[in-house]
């Protein structure tokens, strides 16, 4: 239930947004958010983005991951 | 998909479980606490990838699990009245109550109706203003803000005909119970989309009262690897802590917006879970100014004392005393086509979880 997907804004108009869930348009109500802008992702749960995702905290796991990776080789 | 796929990568998977395999003298437990994580670990396969003595077991975070035999009792009552169209998520349709489900009463004329938002719930309100309009809200602190969110819309459209029956719950007093009840777990996997809501205050107690660890959680299967190593990490340095392992999504104060929205409509109540019993304050209730969109307060009907199904044992499963398996009526009468109890009817219970990913473990 708690099932939430990565959605991105593709146009803001008032309290709802048009989302893309890979390529499927959604209206996603954003009354839950203080800012969101066209081409941010959210996550997108019970017809509502609870959250605008960090693109740059989702780089900084990644590049731990990477990091683990590479002292895991050596 | 972006924001998905990359944390689905198997280089990423092979070398966090390799840092886990590091740790396979070590025999510890973790409560995986959110259904939407049960369902993820069984999915993923993630048991597989962890040495023998590292165990996880699920916790009460499947909303339609905990939700009790009298709620449902509760919808099927109103489902039964003249001119009211009940909206629900999915799940809570096969959720066996003392004598029938929302699915069983629908099927004998019932209206009642699968939504995707509570706003659904409020569109059909306008558009049939001569009947009511329920909407069964249930759900964690995740879910609980986009009722709210709607409950102010219907303030402000006030279409006269549109109610909530609410069984939202909030997280904090159940692990609590859990840590003061002294189930063996080592640390809890937290639940990630609560915590977007709530952000990582709420755990606080639970290192400090119960030296229990807490690292939130992300869904992908590298997001949950991650969590168990930095999991592992504070039981093998003894320092179990708060720590987030999904900061692309919660942030340290979680959404305070959403989260003032859940409070401004809502106020805690004790509630009951199935499995935990009576839970203080652990239950949303709308508070007095929204009572004439309150469902239980406004449709009077009778109701008569609720039955939990016989020999089912999902109160122990949700409490992680036991396993599926434990179950006499596991895969033998029950099973997702003729669930029994509501561990095997949603999606997210670790019943059903159990019998289509685990083979039955």
């Amino acid at each position: 239930m708690c099932l939430s997907i990565p959605a991105q804004v593709i146009s803001v108009q008032d309290d709802t947004a048009q989302v893309s869930v890979s390529g499927t348009i959604y209206t996603a109500g954003i009354q839950l958010l203080e800012e969101v802008r066209e081409g941010d992702y959210v996550l997108l749960h019970a017809g509502f983005a609870i959250q605008v995702i960090d693109p740059g905290e989702a780089e900084e796991t990644l590049r731990l991951f990477k990091e683990m990776n590479q002292s895991g080789e050596g | 998909m972006k924001y998905i796929s990359e944390y689905r990568d198997r280089i990423w998977m092979n070398t966090l479980a390799g840092q886990i395999a590091s740790c396979r003298d070590m025999e510890v437990t973790f409560m995986e606490v959110c259904g939407t994580h049960t369902a993820a670990i069984s999915r993923f396969g993630i048991k597989t990838l962890l040495p023998a003595g590292i165990r996880l077991i699920s916790g009460p975070g499947c909303p339609v699990c905990v939700t009790p035999v009298g709620f449902i009792d509760h919808a099927v009552g109103l489902a039964r009245q003249q001119q009211t169209i009940i909206t629900t998520f999915g799940d809570l349709l096969r959720v066996p109550g003392s004598t029938t489900s929302l699915e069983k009463v629908r099927a004998e004329g019932a209206d009642v109706r699968m939504v995707y938002s509570v706003m659904e719930a409020l569109e059909l309100a306008h558009r049939y203003p001569d009947r009511q309009v329920i909407f069964l809200a249930i759900g964690f602190e995740t879910t609980a803000p986009a009722t709210a969110a709607g409950i102010l819309c219907a303030t402000q459209e006030k279409p006269g005909n549109f109610f909530i029956l609410s069984a939202h719950k909030v997280m904090p007093p159940a692990l609590e119970m859990l840590a003061t009840e002294g189930v063996s777990i080592d640390g809890y996997l937290c639940p990630g989309h609560v915590s977007v809501i709530t952000g990582e205050e709420i755990y606080r107690t639970i290192p400090e009262k119960y030296g229990l660890g807490c690292v939130i959680a992300g869904f992908e299967p590298a997001d949950i690897l991650l969590a168990i190593l930095m999991l592992l990490r504070q039981v093998s340095e003894g320092n179990p802590r708060v720590e987030n392992a999904y900061k692309r999504a919660v942030k340290p104060q979680g959404n305070p917006r959403a989260l003032a929205m859940m409070n401004r409509v809502f106020e805690p109540v004790d509630t009951t879970w199935r499995g935990l019993g009576m839970v203080k304050n652990s239950g949303l209730e709308l508070r007095e100014e929204f009572a004439s969109l309150d469902a239980a307060r406004m449709i009077g009907i009778d109701l008569e004392p609720s039955r939990e199904p016989r020999g089912c044992i999902c109160g122990d499963i949700l409490k992680g005393i036991s396993k599926p398996a434990d179950c006499n009526l596991f895969s033998k009468v029950c099973c997702p086509e003729n669930p029994v109890g509501a561990c095997m009817v949603s999606s997210e219970g670790s019943c059903q979880a159990a019998y289509r990913y685990e083979q039955y473990g």
